[in-house]
């Protein structure tokens, strides 16, 4: 459900892109998704699947994912720390005063379009 | 295999959304007019708080609801019922929140002449609203307590966007094991800035102390 609206935002840009670079038809879309931007891979193909279909643009458009890794940085020592293995708490000194620099991208990385 | 050209296109999806909710602020604060993002999971007590804490302002404020639901009317007409304020419904067409543009359409159907406070009551769900500015002023989210008190540490972003934590329904408290304190604590890890206010929307226990808080906000954002 989650998954189906994001679906709907990326066909929203991706048709924006492919009118503005005069594009006929999109073969492929990259995504770069961060580890913790609460989006399921599996889920958001599947998605896709059934929304591009509907698309004459999109039709057989394959969509492929970067996964980006999450990355927390800790105000009280300073270091960085991978996000998923420890959580909230700073594997290095055990504070909880840290935050997250990175991992939660949802972003249109590129798209493929047939040359021809 | 197929040749392909590349056009980069770099751009979070989220992008378009926050410059709407961006510009939608700038012209409620211009108009005065205050806007409420109210949130929770189905079932928590959202409609039913919300006819309490009308009641309890209507007197003081001009107030109007937009109910979010993927389908029905029942709470717009629960509330109109209710407290006789202007309530419309607004469908989202089986998506799972509303986001910017929709606010906006959904405001400009409104009689907001003269309005004070819209409440916005989004669709029941602690994931997908949390992910989409919708151009309030304000988040508040409910928690009731038959949901637990550990729901801060499942759905992080719900409760790291909030402004305001209402935990309803707390005159149930014995039947299930949840503690007040430690949802504290477990909201205050998420959000250091939140407000906590236990209340009971059915009977009235604590949504004076809500309503404050909201009507100071709207007294605030007309300055």
């Amino acid at each position: 459900m989650h998954e189906l609206g994001i679906v709907f935002y990326i066909i929203r840009d991706v048709k924006e892109a492919a009118a503005n670079n005069h594009v006929g038809h999109v073969s492929g879309v990259v995504m770069n998704i961060g580890e913790v931007s609460t989006i399921v891979p599996e889920y958001l193909t599947d998605c896709w699947r059934w929304a591009a279909d509907k698309e004459e643009l999109l039709k057989g458009c394959e969509l492929k994912i970067n996964t980006l890794p999450a990355v927390s940085y800790c105000e009280e020592c300073g270091q960085e720390y991978p996000t998923v293995a420890h959580g909230k708490i700073c594997p290095f000194c055990g504070s909880e005063h840290t935050y997250l620099l990175r991992g939660n991208e949802v972003e249109i990385k590129e798209i493929e379009v047939p040359d021809d | 295999m197929e040749k392909v050209k590349i056009v980069e296109i770099k751009k979070s999806i989220f992008e378009n959304n926050d410059k709407q909710a961006d510009n939608l602020r700038g012209e409620l604060k211009s108009r005065g007019l205050y806007l409420l993002n109210l949130m929770s999971s189905p079932g928590s007590g959202k409609t039913t708080t919300l006819i309490q804490t009308i009641n309890l302002l209507k007197d003081k404020l001009r107030i109007a609801v937009m109910e979010a639901d993927i389908d029905s009317d029942v709470d717009a007409v629960k509330i109109k019922e209710a407290t006789g304020i202007q309530s419309i419904q607004l469908h989202t067409g089986g998506m799972c929140h509303l986001d910017a543009e929709m606010t906006r359409q959904g405001l400009d159907s409104l009689d907001t002449d003269g309005t004070d406070l819209v409440i916005l009551e989004n669709v029941g769900n602690l994931v997908c609203p949390a992910e989409f500015d919708t151009g309030a002023v304000r988040n508040a989210m409910i928690l009731s307590v038959p949901e637990g008190d550990d729901k801060p540490l499942k759905y992080p972003l719900m409760f790291s966007v909030c402004d305001v934590v209402i935990v309803n329904k707390t005159d149930v408290m014995p039947y299930f094991d949840f503690d007040l304190e430690k949802c504290r604590e477990y909201v205050r890890m998420r959000n250091p800035k939140a407000v906590v206010i236990p209340i009971c929307a059915r009977t009235g226990e604590g949504v004076d102390v809500f309503a404050s808080w909201l009507l100071n906000e709207v007294r605030n954002w007309k300055q």
